[in-house]
């Protein structure tokens, strides 16, 4: 018996025009770790809500075809009685937590299930070891962060044991830590138990090592079926916007095979002859600073934000951007980034120190939605500014109506207009959800907004964007400032912040992007070609 | 609206029994008609909110008390007709007639506001120290749909609040910020998205093939003993006050010995369970 099994199956939404799904017909066999690849809208999602039986039983709609699931018909199985065999976990952790404690919250399943107490006991317990939460069982749901709550979340969709497991982008709101951790246990889920997996994720980089398999999608209907290696090779002409850094290095290197993994693509690059030897370590460059008093667009002097009773959230930051300047702002979560971000915009007061402006400080929180508060796109902004915005032809949508990215833009424009520019514009974690083409649409507008003299900071987990745009690297740990230095030398000698490409190529000279690496591989590859 | 884990004997005790003790001194609140107790028994309640380290949380509810207590004082002492004792005349109120304010409407409307002020501070104190996941628990063995819809209405309460603050922070970003209207319209509008994630959710866990819950053996700690006792001497105090405290035509009622001896024995009770700090850590 297959875990999943679809037949022709189209579906459209409730007053959609357009069908999410098309005539899909594909099989998931039992323990087989699948990604569901495409860009926004492909109907990753939409897949994901036919495997817990969301779709059609929940968002209603027009369901055509046969699907399967564990065995079950999806006509006859709704979301409850599958949700003994399939356990789902949304991207947003913050509307799957449903109970009070993180106990209750995992005993909710299994008690749904009707076991008994001794049984949903054992179950809590057991599924807490698992993903490493026993010491937040006994923790109010409300009080935890947000990986914590991720992790909860996943708790409870694991602890019945599900035979198939729906993940819909679990990793965007994890620091690139904890996003590992989630992925080694996904792994070692379907390795140890059997598990079968279908993750739906953007970064595809991070997750391909573990796949057997890669379905990509395209407008609701399947454009690749295929190993993960298969799958890149055909990203590689068919949809460049879903090839992993590693892969662009290794095809424009022409090079086989496509790297699913950093260890692969080293082999293939050590095979080459073209992996560069390991480097000794070298110290790191002292940090420019800017302690004069002149030309900063923003300076934090040893800011404090201490909590009454509790920690330092802030522990005595000082830093100071110039104007034009693009600095990304890396961390764990729970470093401090959002909160240094809401300081700098004037939300939040510190509790000791000083904030220097050098004009308004404009800042984009997390959820576009929340700075929407008219029924029209065209009455949150006048028609300029939307036509500066690339968003005139929407100004009679809904803004909740809007795609991901027209939102994000749409928010952009709205917090960066107004009669006074920004000397400052603050992003934090924009590229959540976002698509590789979505973000190098930001990426280009970030570093416009600088071209015009306004210095840019971003808290991002994506160690990719953050190389695709910035000139400068903070990285915060529990408060701190910890390192304040380029790119090329922050990003390129970590394990967990640093790009694919810096992974695969050990931190050689700093480099970051897959274009990077070919400009100097490249070079040595012709060298090695014109060999006797 | 929000439960707070605390170490005290209140959050040690299983929820039914700790319900049932909020209920207690509300219902108490219901019954007495004597000043003096129910003073005693606002004090009480404030102090079992201290005891259960809830304190803030139960005396926050006076702001939403005590606005609505000086309203009721106020309408009670202009529109009530039944005392005879004039304290104050006023004069032609129009519509309202002769506008004579009485001893005994004011003493009445000031009883009137203790109980709303002793039923907010055990609903902020039930809210606070009970475990509403283990009192849906014993709801859903009860009444399945109930339950369900309890569910959601706990779970949108506090997440709300957090679309509340994030909002309130995104429309501060905005250059030409939206009014507070403007503010509640979209958090408003987030509601019904919030409350079908929310369904989304209890779906995929199962809980719309939900089995009555099993019944979980567990022993009764000395916390549950003596809120339980408590509860039913509060109850029992209550019911044994021997005649109404009457307020019209004219104040009929007096604070003899015995009214003295019930207060001190109702604050006892309600208290005395918060003197047993063993076992209580989270």
């Amino acid at each position: 018996m297959n875990a999943l099994e679809l037949e022709r199956v189209s579906y459209t939404y409730p007053g959609a025009e357009a069908p999410a799904l098309c005539g899909l017909t594909l099989e998931v066999a039992q323990g087989e770790f699948v990604v569901l690849a495409g860009g926004s809208a492909a109907g990753k999602s939409t897949l994901l809500g036919v495997a817990s039986g969301l779709v059609p039983h929940f968002h209603g709609g027009h369901f055509d075809g046969r699907a399967e699931i564990c065995g079950m018909d999806l006509r006859e199985h709704g979301p409850a009685a599958l949700a003994r065999d399939v356990g789902t976990l949304f991207q947003d952790p913050e509307t799957q937590i449903v109970m009070g404690t993180v106990r209750a919250e995992l005993a909710f399943p299994l008690e749904n299930r009707g076991h008994s107490a001794v049984a949903t006991a054992r179950g809590v317990e057991e599924v807490a070891l698992a993903l490493g939460i026993e010491a937040l069982l006994e923790r109010s749901t409300v009080d935890l962060s947000g990986g914590e709550r991720q992790r909860v979340a996943l708790g409870a969709a694991l602890a019945g044991r599900p035979r198939l497991l729906a993940l819909d982008e679990p990793t965007s709101q994890l620091d690139p830590v904890a996003g590992d951790e989630l992925l080694a246990l996904l792994r070692r889920l379907n390795e140890e138990w059997g598990t079968t997996i279908l993750l739906a994720e953007h970064r595809l980089e991070r997750c391909l090592g573990a796949a057997d398999r890669v379905i990509a999608l395209e407008r609701g209907a399947v454009v690749c079926d295929a190993a993960p290696s298969g799958f890149l090779e055909w990203a590689h002409g068919a949809a460049p916007s879903l090839e992993t850094p590693g892969a662009t290095l290794i095809a424009g290197l022409a090079l086989h095979p496509a790297p699913a993994g950093v260890k692969q693509a080293r082999a293939t690059l050590r095979a080459a002859g073209l992996l560069p030897a390991p480097e000794p370590p070298t110290p790191s460059p002292p940090a420019a600073r800017h302690r004069g008093r002149s030309a900063a667009s923003l300076r934090l002097r040893r800011v404090w934000h201490e909590l009454a009773g509790g920690p330092s959230i802030l522990a005595g930051v000082s830093l100071s951007l110039a104007a034009g300047e693009r600095v990304v702002l890396l961390g764990r979560n729970g470093a401090g980034k959002s909160t240094l971000l809401r300081h700098a915009a004037a939300l939040m007061e510190p509790t000791r120190g000083r904030i220097e402006r050098g004009g308004r400080v404009a800042l984009l929180l997390q959820n576009p939605g929340d700075y929407f508060i008219h029924d029209r796109v065209g009455d949150e902004l006048d028609a300029a500014s939307l036509e500066r915005a690339g968003l005139a032809g929407l100004a009679e949508r809904h803004p909740r109506d809007c795609s991901g990215g027209e939102r994000q833009r749409l928010a952009l424009a709205i917090v960066t207009g107004g009669a006074q520019p920004p000397a400052v514009l603050c992003l934090d974690e924009p590229t959540r959800g976002m698509d590789r083409s979505a973000k190098a649409r930001l990426a280009d507008e970030l570093i416009g907004f600088s071209a015009r003299g306004v210095a840019v900071i971003v808290a991002t987990h994506d160690p990719e964007f953050a190389a695709s745009f910035a000139t400068r690297a903070i990285l915060l740990a529990d408060g701190r400032v910890v390192a304040d230095s380029s790119p090329a030398d922050l990003l390129s000698g970590g394990w967990y912040f640093a790009t694919e490409t810096a992974r695969i190529l050990g931190g050689h000279r700093g480099i970051l992007t897959a274009a990077q690496a070919l400009a100097e591989l490249g070079g040595a590859r012709t060298a090695i070609g014109s060999l006797p | 609206m929000t439960y707070l884990r605390r170490a005290s004997p209140l959050h040690a005790a299983r929820a039914s029994i700790g319900a049932a003790y909020c209920g207690a001194l509300v219902f108490a609140a219901l019954v007495i008609s004597d000043p003096l107790v129910l003073g005693v028994l606002a004090l009480a309640v404030l102090g079992a909110g201290a005891g259960a380290g809830v304190g803030g949380r139960v005396a926050r509810s006076l702001y939403l008390s005590a606005p609505m207590a000086l309203l009721i004082v106020a309408v009670n002492a202009l529109v009530s007709r039944g005392g005879l004792t004039v304290v104050a005349r006023l004069g032609d109120g129009g519509p309202l007639g002769q506008l004579d304010i009485t001893l005994e409407a004011v003493a009445y409307g000031a009883k009137a506001a203790l109980v709303l002020i002793v039923i907010l501070a055990g609903a902020a104190l039930a809210s606070a120290a009970v475990d509403p996941d283990q009192l849906l628990r014993s709801l859903r063995r009860v009444s399945f749909r109930s339950a369900l819809t309890a569910t959601i209405a706990t779970r949108m309460v506090p997440l709300l609040a957090l679309d509340a603050r994030r909002i309130g922070e995104a429309q501060r970003c905005r250059p030409n910020p939206g009014g507070r209207l403007a503010v509640m319209r979209a958090i408003t509008a987030n509601v019904l998205d919030r409350s079908l994630d929310i369904a989304a959710t209890l779906e995929v866990r199962g809980y719309g093939a939900a089995r009555r819950p099993t019944r979980a053996r567990r022993p009764w700690s000395r916390h549950d003993l003596a809120f339980a006792a408590s509860a039913t001497a509060i109850v029992g105090l209550a019911l044994a006050l021997p005649a109404p405290f009457s307020f019209y035509p004219v104040i009929h009622g007096s604070f003899g010995a015995w009214t003295f001896v019930l207060a001190g024995a109702l604050a006892f009770a309600a208290l005395a369970p918060f003197l047993q700090r063993r076992g209580i850590v989270v």
